[in-house]
């Protein structure tokens, strides 16, 4: 990363005692989705609230395009929010609601008509602009929202839980619109949320926040892949950890008595990951062989593929295998016995 | 709706509206019978509006009371004088009661409660020992004067009492909770996002107060002004206890009517064009307030 677009430096923030933020550093690059996904409390939202400027940090700095903004009200600052419930005016109507912010700008009228029929258009809002806000739908709220910020041509778009308000089939789709839509107008974007799917779809990168730090950033695939703790990894998809053995040059799998050979051992590992998807079970025909073998304790068919919770030596863990063959029935079933293999290059080794 | 009504839940429904009758309408309507009548010396000091002689039933009513009132430019001073004290007092009670409702509403709840308890406590003493207070404080060896007499800031007690301003002063802060409450009950649903969206949107604060959070309270300001202007109007006791000659005030005019004078005809007829001349006002104004809600919800 070159000169970085955004920089938060150094920044901690408490509430009556209760760190929310503590001593905090990122780098966002221009033009990229960069998500702060946390769970409840983690510190992400007084993040956000401080790069809009709602609130000051009690240490630390925040350059924007290398000039500091730490101190500058939020009326000031080049960026706009896009609200969790959107805050939008009630007493307003759509248009009026959009050229709020355009207002407050020494802009002609016949400009500020101009820019807001063409985020009209580009959010496809036209035949609302003399509606109430209580009068439109949620997911039309959402976009007079965002073009009531993107009117403003801000350089950077805050996005705080900006799908939370949606039911799940307007979700996936807005999901999409709201990609696109950064592509083509190239602003960068931060989006704050818990719901780590979104997050995975929406990011170019994301940092993972618990109790006001930071503790990965990277894009989707390095911390799906490569999660740096047991946190993560659980935080992050359904997690397999395993504990690992390490003895005279071995390194076994502790859980299922499997001794790693393709490994090129630089530290002693003490945990390692493998992702569900990455273990498939088989049916066992015939019954001698027993290493490997484990039993199913669960199934949830789920249509495009099928859950298993399996056992071994009392320790479960869960498979997920694709249903790649139209079938009018499980193949495998509760209390079944079955053969467990992975591929050696999908252990993920951490220490945690 | 009134046909799925139990019997019982009928008199539940309907209490309230007897209640009104009759202690409203029916009290009402003899002040205007009484206004219509005649006076006369006696007990009652009016002439009844029906009587029987040889010559059948006799109405004894007359529109005299006020044809005398509304030619007299006394009463019609004395009204004026109460509109322009009632207007002062609602705006001056707007002035401090919108930031007190304000903070209270944004401040913490554990704090919010303290404040609002603190707000309300003077209603648990009379209305009547809080007004005296203010007669003790202000007279001439009072507290105030004491104080400023000690601090060395004048040499002389200083009038406070008996004029027009102690009685501004007095409704300001008899009335003051009437504005804060309705006031804070609408800044307390307000939406804190709007204001940062507001500033977000490159709003300045005062900007912010003008187009986001004075429209979004206008409901809460027009409510606590009416519960503060139309009682003032008619307001008796202030002017009577910390009030002077320099101004007549129209309560005290019906109340010197009706038991200085004993002229209830006269007193009676004050009080319903008091009460004609406000009301119909309001309504328009009601009216057309619902329509400028209607059109903005």
């Amino acid at each position: 990363m070159s000169e970085p677009f955004l920089q938060i430096i150094d920044v901690s923030k408490r509430f009556d005692n209760v760190v929310a933020l503590d001593k905090v550093n990122l780098k966002i690059a221009k033009s990229e989705i960069f998500s702060l996904l946390g769970s409840s409390g983690c510190g992400k939202s007084t993040l956000l609230r401080i790069i809009a400027g709602f609130e000051k940090p009690d240490e630390g700095r925040i350059l924007l395009e290398g000039k500091d903004i730490t101190k500058l009200p939020p009326y000031v600052r080049p960026l706009n929010i896009m609200f969790q419930n959107y805050a939008l005016f009630p007493h307003l109507n759509v248009t009026n609601n959009i050229q709020f912010g355009l207002k407050e700008e020494k802009i002609s009228k016949e400009e500020i008509n101009h820019r807001v029929n063409e985020i009209l258009n580009l959010l496809e809002l036209n035949g609302l602009e003399k509606r109430k806000i209580n009068e439109i739908s949620g997911g039309q709220q959402q976009r007079v929202a965002l073009a009531r910020c993107l009117v403003k041509k801000p350089k950077l778009l805050l996005l705080d839980e900006p799908l939370a308000a949606l039911d799940k089939q307007l979700r996936v789709q807005t999901q999409f619109e709201l990609v696109n839509l950064q592509y083509k107008l190239g602003i960068t974007f931060i989006i704050v949320t818990h719901d780590q799917e979104e997050a995975m779809s929406l990011s170019d990168r994301m940092a993972i926040m618990k109790n006001g730090e930071i503790l990965q950033v990277g894009n989707p695939v390095e911390i799906y892949e490569k999660p740096k703790d047991k946190y993560i990894a659980n935080f992050i998809g359904t997690a397999n950890i395993f504990n690992v053995l390490n003895k005279n040059n071995q390194i076994i799998i502790k859980e299922l008595n499997y001794e790693v050979k393709n490994i090129n051992k630089k530290e002693n590992y003490v945990k390692c990951l493998i992702r569900p998807e990455k273990i498939s079970v088989k049916k066992l025909e015939n019954q001698s062989d027993n290493l490997n073998i484990g039993v199913v304790k669960e199934v949830a068919y789920l249509g495009s593929y099928t859950k298993y919770l399996i056992e071994v030596n009392g320790f479960e863990f869960y498979s997920f295998m694709q249903n790649s063959l139209v079938s009018d029935n499980l193949q495998i079933r509760w209390d079944d016995k079955v053969q467990i293999s992975f591929n050696e290059t999908s252990i993920y080794f951490f220490n945690d | 709706m009134i046909k799925n009504l139990k019997k019982q839940n009928v008199w539940f429904v309907f209490t309230p509206y007897l209640w009104l009758v009759l202690f409203f309408f029916v009290p009402l309507a003899l002040i205007f019978k009484i206004s219509i009548s005649v006076s006369e010396w006696g007990m009652p000091p009016y002439r009844d509006l029906f009587s029987f002689s040889e010559n059948g039933l006799k109405i004894n009513s007359t529109l005299g009371n006020y044809l005398f009132i509304f030619s007299d430019p006394f009463y019609i001073r004395s009204y004026l004088n109460s509109l322009s004290l009632a207007f002062t007092s609602t705006v001056l009670c707007l002035l401090i009661g919108y930031p007190i409702a304000f903070y209270v509403a944004k401040s913490k709840p554990s704090i919010r409660n303290i404040l609002l308890i603190m707000l309300i406590i003077p209603f648990w003493s009379s209305f009547l020992l809080r007004v005296y207070a203010w007669k003790v404080l202000l007279q001439g060896s009072g507290i105030i004067n004491s104080v400023l007499i000690h601090i060395g800031l004048i040499t002389e007690p200083i009038s406070m009492l008996h004029n027009h301003y102690a009685v501004i002063l007095g409704v300001v802060y008899t009335y003051l909770p009437f504005m804060i409450l309705p006031l804070y009950g609408y800044l307390v649903k307000f939406d804190l996002n709007l204001i940062d969206a507001s500033n977000d949107l490159g709003a300045k604060p005062l900007n912010t107060f003008v187009k986001v959070i004075l429209p979004l309270s206008l409901p809460g300001i027009v409510a606590g002004s009416m519960l503060v202007f139309i009682p003032v109007v008619g307001e008796y006791i202030i002017p009577e206890m910390l009030g002077g000659s320099d101004k007549l005030y129209f309560g005290k005019i019906i109340w010197d009517e009706f038991f200085v004078n004993r002229d209830w005809p006269i007193a009676s007829a004050l009080a319903m064009s008091g009460i004609v001349i406000l009301v119909f006002p309001i309504i328009i104004f009601q009216l057309m307030y619902a329509k400028y809600n209607f059109k903005n919800e």
